[in-house]
């Protein structure tokens, strides 16, 4: 499974959405119904899944489906080194 | 002129049944709700078995995402307003909701979600503990929860007071009514206690029964054999009104709660005053409250937790109430069959006394096998009495020493 279909995976659990609206523009908040709680959950979902720590002032510039898939691909990569 | 409070909605989750409906039926036929505990793995306990709630779907109430956000105290409590409210006729978007309100009560609140999130912390760090533990956890979130899902503005908040918690909530709330801060209070309890650390410390406190050979027969109130009693779980939610609002409205009225009696024992932390004396004063209270005699009260549903301290003292208490009406009077321990829903208790026995009233039918107290010289009432052992009940009392006392009894009556 790649990054993106596990971060998809994620989202639809933790958010309760159906898998067709996490494009990748998605907004958390704006689009896929969750508060704020929602996305501190989402955060330490990644962090668990993907074994990594996601500082708070990188957290909340992961508010798409498309930002948490770039930032967790750049940790992943930098991880690997 | 007092205004005055009826009874217009009732909704229950309990060992016995998860609607109104089925619960009723279930005390009538004297259905045991005892069974060996599957919640967790209890074989290391003293304990093993509990009154668990069976089959509870809360699905057609909420949404998975909103499950995962309650912790199961707070879905009974959720799942029982709904039925309540439905129960009460009530259209939400004709009434005034700056003048409804909701005050649930839960002795212990959510220590189901307290372990686990506390378990993830010991293995896993606290960076992992849940965003959602505090709000999943505290015993006011069902107040909060529901006063959000149904826009109800007016009083909210929640009651503690170990298991007399339902009652201070629906007494509180009855009185709210009265002194015209609200006219609609949606109120209760609801607890969900059975997990490694509910069942331990209720084991090392010495309070639960320990007949794993035979739980059916565990909870037997007044019975002489009685060993302590079986911790249950549940929800029990009433829709209070003030009387005019209902018959306008053409609602139909359940029974008026006309009496509230609130003391304290002042004396000891789990052990009841000798004589009951708090008690005493809670019932007294109750009877000048409500304006009735005591000669008018045909059923007590009494608190009876299979304890052998709490049914000797509360039968002493009744008789110092009551002389010789309290031979003429019917009492029975509905625990016997839901067993103990601590906080919740108060609520789901409200139910039991409201319909009891209605139906002029008395619950029974069922595994009522011996007679035990220093409980000599007539307690309806083991089968439901028919006779006519102007005036029932639902008696709750909490570990601290709260004592708080609730009349319910036929509405005149």
């Amino acid at each position: 499974m790649s990054l993106e279909e596990k971060i998809k995976d994620i989202i639809v659990e933790r958010l309760g959405v159906a898998p067709e609206k996490v494009v990748p523009d998605a907004h958390f908040i704006e689009d896929l119904g969750a508060d704020s709680l929602d996305t501190v959950e989402l955060v330490m979902a990644f962090e668990e899944e993907f074994d990594v720590e996601i500082p708070d002032e990188d957290a909340q510039n992961i508010t798409t489906v498309k930002s948490a898939v770039e930032y967790l691909g750049k940790k992943m990569q930098n991880s690997d080194n | 002129m007092q205004r005055r409070v009826v009874i217009t909605g009732m909704g229950v989750v309990t060992p016995i049944g998860n609607s109104v409906k089925e619960f009723w039926e279930a005390l009538l036929a004297g259905k045991n709700g005892v069974n060996p505990i599957t919640l967790f793995d209890a074989s290391g306990h003293t304990t093993r078995f509990a009154a668990e709630v069976k089959d509870f779907d809360p699905s057609p109430v909420l949404s998975p995402l909103e499950i995962r956000k309650m912790d199961r105290f707070c879905q009974f409590a959720v799942y029982a307003a709904d039925e309540a409210i439905r129960d009460s006729g009530l259209d939400l978007e004709r009434i005034n909701l700056d003048r409804a309100g909701a005050i649930i009560g839960s002795g212990i609140g959510g220590i189901i979600s307290f372990e686990k999130q506390h378990e993830i912390l010991l293995t896993r760090g606290p960076r992992r503990v849940s965003p959602y533990f505090i709000t999943l956890m505290i015993t006011d979130i069902a107040a909060g929860h529901i006063s959000i899902r149904y826009g109800l503005k007016g009083p909210n908040y929640a009651t503690v007071s170990a298991c007399a918690t339902a009652s201070h909530a629906i007494g509180d709330a009855a009185r709210l009514i009265r002194y015209g801060d609200a006219d609609v209070m949606v109120t209760g309890g609801s607890e969900a206690a059975i997990c490694p650390m509910g069942v331990a410390g209720f084991n090392s406190l010495k309070a639960l029964s320990t007949r794993n050979d035979d739980p059916a027969h565990a909870s037997r109130p007044f019975d002489k054999n009685r060993d302590g009693f079986v911790l249950g779980e549940g929800g029990g939610i009433v829709v209070l009104e003030e009387y005019e609002h209902a018959r306008k409205r053409g609602a139909r009225i359940h029974a008026e709660l006309n009496g509230i009696g609130f003391t304290a024992d002042a004396h000891h932390i789990t052990a009841p005053a000798p004589g009951g004396k708090g008690a005493v004063h809670a019932m007294n209270l109750l009877i000048k409250n409500a304006g009735i005699d005591p000669e008018d009260v045909d059923y007590i549903n009494a608190h009876g937790t299979s304890t052998p301290y709490n049914d000797k003292t509360e039968t002493e208490a009744v008789k110092t109430v009551f002389g010789d009406h309290a031979y003429e009077l019917n009492v029975s321990s509905t625990k016997s069959m839901t067993g103990h829903l601590l906080g919740a208790a108060g609520g789901i026995e409200l139910v039991a006394s409201v319909l009891a009233v209605k139906h002029n039918i008395v619950p029974p107290t069922i595994n009522y096998q011996e007679p035990d010289p220093d409980c000599d009432l007539n307690y309806t052992p083991n089968e439901p009495q028919e006779r006519p009940v102007r005036v029932a009392i639902s008696n709750t006392f909490g570990f601290g020493g709260h004592n708080a009894s609730i009349a319910v009556s036929k509405i005149q």
